[in-house]
């Protein structure tokens, strides 16, 4: 999902008897529900898990303002714009959000920032993938931001306090993103010839990354039980996905559109819709840094971070000037 | 590019309490970086209020906090556990009284 390849320190699921009197008292306090908070003791496997799930995920919200703000200065009309610039800014929000809840686990904003800058953090493969027209915009809110909701709204219910209620104030914004998408596309579908056109290649382009975002299939998610057991996870990969398409399809009918997906059908018997096999050699291809626009969207952060930097140091100047103002008054 | 963490001393954390609406107290809503109190409070406007969610805006320096140790939990408030009395329930009014 936003964060799609957190490892936990081991494979393999902790039983009850490779656990310390400390760890069981925590699990128990887990399987109990309640929630762990900043200073409570948690084992350094579950801190560590956290920590790169939750800077993944936020620096998926940065990243993710990038393929986006691509259109802001040529959205159609200027209430486009001024609703895709209240989106974009939300996205920097969440990123916001997110770090804060990383932070209280003991890792510096700077140590995260420089991770992401030097390529060692992910983010979100969904964020690689250029956005060629107007149409992708509607397809971004419609698919990666609906993906995104179905990932965030089971994460409200996380085992970890601040990042259980940084979830619920992202949910709270997302459906504004998802409706936004969707009413571009519809108002394209609805449209000239060339307009229809323009969504469909759009859906064409962004539903396979989509289903990645999800990632890997279940038997290939080898950290996933121990995420579970903790609650730092709550439905599997697979689960997720399969509720998505389900979803999506019907949407879909309703634009007129077709899911590039020969081997789309309903499923009567189990009462969902089988698809298609899914490119993994891409998904890992583009995790790995060789997707179209890693390149460019890694080189835009590092280049806002140090065009920022004399700003970044006037503040701070300007602040310390301040305080010895003060001192001498 | 100059390294993330080669900035001199980061900016200071700031946690933001936010008043909702007249009449109810300011609550906490999490954190946020800001060279001093001042960008604090402008930056936790552009971060936590994007809705209409406030009315008024604290920002408190994170350091300034002394916060209990959830080791001493026990020692603090398990004291309050014994003493039901404190509740109203606690006491049976008689029906004939009726509310009191
Ligand atoms: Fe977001
Ligand atoms: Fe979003």
């Amino acid at each position: 999902m936003y964060a799609q390849e957190v490892k936990t320190p081991s494979s393999r699921l902790r039983s009850r008897s490779d656990m310390c009197e400390q760890e069981c008292a925590f699990q128990d306090k887990l399987d109990a529900g309640t929630k762990i908070e900043p200073k409570d003791w948690m084992p350094d496997a579950y801190r560590k898990t956290l920590v790169r799930q939750i800077s993944q995920h936020a620096h998926s919200e940065i990243v993710g303002q990038l393929p986006e703000g691509n259109w802001i200065t040529r959205a159609p009309t200027l209430e486009r714009k001024a609703i895709l610039l209240a989106k974009v800014q939300d996205e920097a929000g969440h990123g916001l959000y997110l770090y804060c809840a990383a932070e209280t686990l003991g890792v510096s904003r700077d140590d995260m920032t420089a991770d992401l800058l030097s390529g060692r953090a992910k983010y979100s493969s969904i964020f690689n993938y250029p956005t060629l027209t107007w149409a992708d915009v509607g397809a971004i809110g419609w698919l990666v931001d609906g993906a995104a909701i179905m990932n965030q709204v089971p994460l409200q219910r996380c085992s970890y306090g601040p990042y259980a209620r940084a979830m619920v104030r992202v949910c709270k914004e997302e459906s504004f993103h998802q409706r936004q998408g969707f009413d571009i596309m519809r108002v394209l579908a609805n449209g000239t010839e060339a307009q229809r056109a323009m969504a469909q290649d759009a859906l064409d382009r962004w539903w396979w990354p989509s289903l990645m975002m999800f990632g890997p299939p279940d038997d290939a998610s080898v950290h996933s039980a121990q995420s579970m057991a903790w609650g730092i996870k709550q439905d599997s990969n697979d689960e997720l996905r399969q509720k998505f398409v389900d979803q999506t399809v019907p949407q879909s009918d309703f634009l007129g559109l077709k899911i590039p997906d020969p081997d789309l059908i309903w499923n009567d018997d189990e009462q969902h819709y089988d698809f298609g096999a899914i490119d993994w050699h891409e998904f890992y291809d583009v995790i790995a840094g060789n997707g179209p626009c890693n390149a460019e969207r890694l080189g835009a952060r590092c280049n806002a971070w140090s065009e920022g930097a004399w700003y970044r140091e006037g503040l701070k100047a300007h602040s310390d000037k301040q305080r010895l103002d003060r001192k001498a008054a | 590019m100059s390294g993330a963490s080669s900035s001199a001393s980061p900016w200071p954390l700031w946690e933001v309490f936010i008043r909702g609406q007249a009449g109810i107290s300011h609550r906490h809503v999490g954190s946020l970086h800001a060279a001093d109190a001042e960008t604090a409070l402008c930056n936790a406007r552009d971060v936590y209020t994007r809705r209409g969610e406030g009315v008024s805006i604290w920002v408190v320096p994170s350091a300034a906090i002394l916060a209990t140790d959830p080791d001493d939990h026990d020692q603090l408030f398990d004291a309050a556990q014994s003493k039901i009395y404190r509740h109203p329930s606690f006491f049976e009014v008689p029906e004939e009284i009726g509310h009191m």
